[in-house]
């Protein structure tokens, strides 16, 4: 019996296009991300022109989605993961001490107000960075920028096997709840767990016993501890320049706001 | 090859596993070059463990092997697994590369070929198995049947000496099953096949060799053994309901 098709899955997060954006390299890409939000982190927090700063980022950001194609409802679900973060930004005005000012009648830390601003922007600013590159930059072509900027060898299989595989252990995944619910298990209450624990239990050996397949297959085929891999891409300086004029622009941005307030 | 040794030469192979349990009791097998033969016997017979001794997985117990005239040994393992192509069951296990292209590249590279060879033995692999617009696909994006195709090619590639299917004709639809049959048909190897699909085995190999409790206990023309009803059951094997061999 088939697993059937998975729509969600490892790649879900790939919006197919070919903007330029979609045609960098990916190393050169996920450079200009790690900059990008290295500048953003870097701005001062309790700054006047922090705000104006955020706001320029903001425009880079959304100028790079538009000119990939992606969509704005696709950025605001990303926003998502940065939940936790929001609460905690939140919690920050209320909870921190210092000069206190009333907004719609609650005692707030000014010092606070700022921390939390700064820290949920800067958050913002981050994740919708990477939402882009993930939405332009397919997860192996990620995975082939990573080994080529020398991350350690492990690091890069690791993620290579996951990506590989997630979609096939989530198929087991699927076809156990099937299975469990086909006989009318249906996990309504803490009891359930004594159910789906054994369940996760051995989605884990099944997992593992796979991994062992798949290291014999490998070793079958000469394997020696080493993932080949094919001749790297050869990248022009243009291409660089095109990638890294986001992270420059924030420096600029970040420049000029701090001189001119 | 030029020399007259067999493809494959098993002799008095056996083995026990560390926790004692001993499948295989003394296991000859001779394929010469270009032969097709079927593996066949019940579960539990020692199929795989026979077959994961071919190029060197499981090693150590009495007897030896050779490939093509190169013993199985820990010197010679890296030829003798580009000499023995074993194509595993389930074909995610088999395909783990990121890409179709990648991975029927993977054993190449292992073997340190240079990129333009590699690029030529992938294509040449790929069109074999009627897959060449492959390439660039993830594994998980074809279906069960191009998967098995796909995993036939990525030890092609490696132009092995013998080609070591196990259960190829497992899971896969009645089209995908004589598409699978029409490659390997076409494809100028020694073939041995492990299977439980004896009609299977009488379409692709027109010899068959029976394994039980360890031992080779009948090695024959396959449609001669298929035949003998008596001798099939005698090793817990029989003919799909409806089918017989005259």
């Amino acid at each position: 019996m088939g697993a059937g098709h998975s729509a969600g899955g490892i790649s879900a997060a790939y919006v197919a296009g070919d903007s330029p954006v979609h045609r960098l390299e990916p190393h050169t890409k996920l450079v200009a991300v790690v900059a990008f939000a290295l500048v953003v982190v870097t701005t001062p927090v309790q700054a006047a022109s922090a705000p104006v700063a955020y706001a320029g980022f903001l425009a880079l950001v959304l100028g790079v989605a538009a000119v990939a194609g992606v969509r704005a409802a696709r950025l605001a679900r990303s926003l998502l993961v940065e939940l936790p973060f929001v609460f905690f930004a939140l919690l920050l005005p209320v909870v921190s001490g210092g000069p206190r000012v009333q907004v719609l009648g609650l005692s707030l830390s000014e010092h606070g107000l700022w921390t939390g601003g700064g820290l949920l922007a800067k958050a913002t600013l981050s994740v919708l960075a990477a939402t882009v590159l993930a939405a332009t930059t397919e997860p192996r072509a990620l995975l082939r920028g990573l080994q080529r900027l020398h991350l350690p060898q492990v690091l890069v299989q690791i993620l290579m096997f996951m990506v590989r595989y997630a979609d096939v252990v989530l198929g087991e995944l699927r076809r156990m709840r099937v299975a469990r619910e086909s006989r009318g298990f249906r996990p309504r209450h803490v009891g359930a767990l004594r159910v789906l624990g054994p369940a996760a239990g051995s989605l884990f050996i099944r997992s593992y016993e796979r991994g062992e397949r798949v290291h014999l297959a490998m070793l079958s085929r000469g394997f020696t501890g080493r993932l080949p891999t094919g001749p790297p891409p050869v990248v022009g300086a243009r291409s660089w320049a095109t990638a890294l004029t986001l992270p420059l622009a924030a420096a600029v941005v970040l420049g000029t706001s701090s001189l001119l307030l | 090859m030029t020399t007259a040794a067999p493809s494959l030469l098993v002799d008095d192979l056996a083995f026990a596993y560390p926790d004692g349990h001993q499948a295989l009791f003394g296991v000859d097998l001779r394929i010469a070059p270009g032969e097709r033969v079927a593996l066949l016997g019940p579960n539990g017979a020692g199929k795989t463990t026979l077959v994961l001794h071919l190029n060197g997985i499981l090693r150590g117990g009495r007897g030896r092997v050779a490939v093509a005239g190169l013993p199985v040994a820990e010197a010679n393992l890296q030829e003798i697994r580009r000499r023995v192509g074993i194509v595993f069951q389930d074909p995610d296990d088999q395909l783990f590369m990121p890409t179709v292209g990648e991975d029927v590249a993977f054993g190449p590279r292992n073997m340190g070929l240079d990129e333009a060879t590699v690029t030529r033995r992938v294509t040449q692999a790929l069109e074999q198995v009627g897959m060449a617009d492959a390439a660039d696909r993830p594994p998980h994006h074809l279906s069960f049947g191009q998967r098995r195709r796909v995993a036939v090619a990525t030890v092609l590639s490696m132009q092995p000496e013998i080609l070591v299917l196990d259960e190829p004709s497992s899971n896969l639809d009645p089209a995908g099953r004589r598409e699978l049959a029409e490659v390997l048909q076409a494809l100028p190897v020694t073939l041995l096949m492990v299977t439980h699909d004896l009609p299977y085995a009488l379409q692709l190999c027109p010899r068959s060799v029976v394994l039980d409790r360890g031992v080779i206990v009948a090695d024959a023309p396959t449609r001669e053994l298929l035949a003998d009803a008596d001798r099939l059951a005698a090793h817990r094997l029989e003919l799909p309901f409806g089918f017989s061999v005259r």
